[in-house]
């Protein structure tokens, strides 16, 4: 007549009024509250850390489910009440450590993640009728870069992303999503394009960084950068950047000079990644974990610097746990941006960039 | 009875090294030449024998560019807050407090007004010796201030870069000063102010992906490593030892990255030459 619940641990209870076997009950949770809290212990050994996270939030959730209806089932004795009472107190404070802040690093991980969604997934979901536009005219073309045309709600835009890639053989294609200078030069030319056109320019940053290679210095890596920096502080169309993932220092940067910078909620943004930073000055690249946090790359973290507009939200768990809702999310943020920036005549638009970087990152006092 | 025997204690050697010759000789790190330290200084820092250019200090570099080594500075007060509270083995504020103390600056670089050649430019110019001539807020907003200056006096500017990239320690803060100097050359362009970039050794990482890559003129010292990633980030990314001469001024000027590579000696009588030429 009911149908009976079976949690991952086997405990069974029923949804209704009667409960059977209250002693396997009690002693089951006691035991399944154990294999939380040592997933829970867990996370701090490396390892898949997220995804256990991610299942001890799920386990608590059908724990306290079970409960409630336990908890709502009549003609208990009072020390099963008691029991129960206990149980519930230590489900919420695991849930609440659980659902903590994420540290920094474990930010880095999510932003990081292989089931992430990357600027074509977005592209595929945000925007119709994408036209890919290919090479810089000058070398080659650069697969860690997708620029082109596309509609966002009706709207003919502009849409410049680094590319990541899931298997062996596309990362390969895509250099794990580090640009070259072609790359960086192919996006310069789709803005000039954008801007002669005057459509508004989305761009999504994800990238380790500029590819630190022996062909990107030779053709000039740093003065690609340098110069889309430039170009774009002065590009006359609206520019809304959004950092996806990994806002890899200059080579994210080379795309992110923007009258709205975006972050997604579990992205990182910094002068150097985690790693790099501790081998230098730690010495010692095990030590990723404490530079992450002094680095100050969460998007919490950005914000409160000033160095970014507004943070989007992400679905419950991260954007890889839900490509589509984490599209729409990051659609609506779009949205509201874009019509607060095209109500703005395109003089004031670029002074207002301007000013922005400007007044950015003031971090000094003056010496009497 | 021994001839050669020794007749009383030891012997005395006090009398012996009376010519101290530390600090009067220069060991040459290009041919490993002994330079007479006076000669060095004659000629600019440049080793005479092999034309390695010396690393110099930004009040050198100043001496050496501007008319009588006169000028003013300016925005020459301002120092760090230490943004992040960043401390890793050593705090950042500690290693601030020792960098000023050793230079004598507050930061990495020093803005100044001057003539070159009887032509009124201003010239920031950087301090490799302040932790590495690093990038943070202050190096970004007195740069920031020298290329307004120039804008608004319609003076010519020159950057002279020695900078191993953005400062670390002030991580994002660092990161956002390139986009602030790039956004300020934007309209330094626009105004047809003239800017020639000096790329000096070593100029890396977000210097060079910002203002030093972005002169109406880009010149180099010789021999100076220019490049945007560090060889050693290269070669463990590539796997395979870098070639000889690899992320070096002429290096860069046969991949078409410069405009030239012009000898210390000869810097002051090129940029004045440029300076003619853009003047309006």
């Amino acid at each position: 007549m009911r149908a009976s619940h079976h949690s991952a641990f086997g405990v069974q209870v029923t949804s209704g009024s009667r409960v059977v076997n209250v002693g396997l009950v009690v002693t089951g949770t006691d035991f399944l509250l154990s294999m939380v809290e040592s997933r829970w212990a867990a996370r701090n050994g490396d390892a898949r850390k997220m995804d256990l996270q991610l299942k001890a939030r799920q386990e608590l959730e059908k724990i306290e489910q079970q409960l409630s209806r336990l908890q709502a089932a009549p003609g208990q004795n009072d020390d099963l009440r008691t029991q129960i009472k206990q149980l519930n107190d230590r489900i919420d404070s695991l849930r609440i450590e659980v659902s903590a802040n994420h540290d920094a690093w474990q930010r880095t991980e999510l932003a990081r993640h292989p089931q992430r969604p990357y600027a074509l997934d977005y592209i595929e979901r945000i925007f119709t009728d994408f036209s890919e536009i290919h090479g810089d005219r000058g070398f080659g073309d650069d697969p860690a870069i997708v620029t082109g045309m596309a509609r966002f709600q009706g709207q003919e835009v502009m849409i410049i992303g680094h590319q990541k890639a899931r298997d062996t053989k596309q990362k390969v294609y895509r250099n794990f999503g580090m640009p070259n200078p072609e790359g960086y030069r192919k996006a310069l030319r789709v803005m000039k394009i954008a801007e002669k056109f005057r459509r508004p320019l989305f761009t999504f940053v994800d990238t380790p960084g500029a590819y630190p290679g022996l062909g990107a210095e030779e053709r000039g890596q740093a003065e690609a950068i340098a110069r889309n920096l430039r170009e774009m502080a002065r590009l006359q169309v609206p520019i809304i950047t959004t950092i996806t993932g990994e806002g890899g220092s200059g080579g994210a940067l080379a795309i992110a000079i923007a009258d709205r910078v975006l972050m997604m909620e579990n992205s990182i943004y910094s002068v150097i990644s985690p790693e790099g930073c501790a081998s230098i000055m730690w010495r010692d690249a095990t030590k990723k974990e404490l530079a992450a946090q002094a680095l100050h790359i969460t998007a919490k973290d950005l914000s409160e610097l000033g160095c970014v507009d507004s943070i989007v939200p992400e679905p419950e768990g991260g954007a890889h746990t839900d490509h589509a809702a984490a599209a729409d999310l990051l659609a609506e943020s779009l949205k509201t941006n874009l019509a607060q920036l095209l109500k703005m005549p395109v003089p004031d638009l670029v002074d207002a960039r301007y000013n922005k970087f400007r007044k950015m990152a003031q971090f000094f006092r003056v010496e009497v | 009875m021994a001839w050669f025997k020794r007749e009383a204690g030891e012997l005395d050697t006090s009398g012996e090294k009376k010519v101290r010759t530390e600090g009067l000789w220069v060991k040459c790190e290009g041919c490993r030449q002994i330079i007479w330290k006076k000669d060095l200084e004659d000629n600019l820092q440049v080793c005479p024998k092999c034309n390695k250019h010396f690393r110099i200090d930004a009040r050198t570099r100043l001496a050496q560019l501007l008319d009588d080594d006169q000028y003013d500075t300016f925005a020459d007060n301002l120092s760090s807050t230490d943004p992040l509270q960043f401390s890793d083995l050593k705090s950042y504020s500690s290693r601030l407090e020792t960098a000023q103390a050793e230079t004598g600056l507050t930061d990495a670089v020093i803005n100044a007004r001057g003539k070159l050649n009887g032509q009124p430019v201003i010239v920031s110019s950087m301090e490799y010796a302040f932790i590495g001539g690093s990038m943070g807020a202050v190096v970004g907003e007195v740069i920031t201030r020298a290329i307004e200056e120039a804008q608004k006096t319609r003076t010519p500017l020159i950057i002279v870069s020695a900078s191993g990239g953005a400062r670390m320690m002030e991580g994002v803060v660092s990161l956002m000063q390139l986009a602030k100097i790039s956004a300020a050359l934007a309209r330094l362009d626009e105004a047809r102010v003239p800017y020639i970039s000096v790329l000096t050794d070593p100029t890396t990482g977000g210097v060079t992906a910002s203002f030093a890559m972005l002169g109406d003129l880009n010149v180099a010292e010789p021999g100076a490593l220019i490049g945007f990633a560090g060889p050693r980030v290269i070669e463990q990314t590539i796997r395979t030892k870098l070639p000889a001469g690899f992320q070096r001024s002429e290096f860069l000027l046969e991949h078409g990255m410069l405009d030239a590579v012009v000898s210390r000696k000869d810097l002051k009588s090129y940029i004045g030459r440029a300076l003619e030429f853009m003047a309006a």
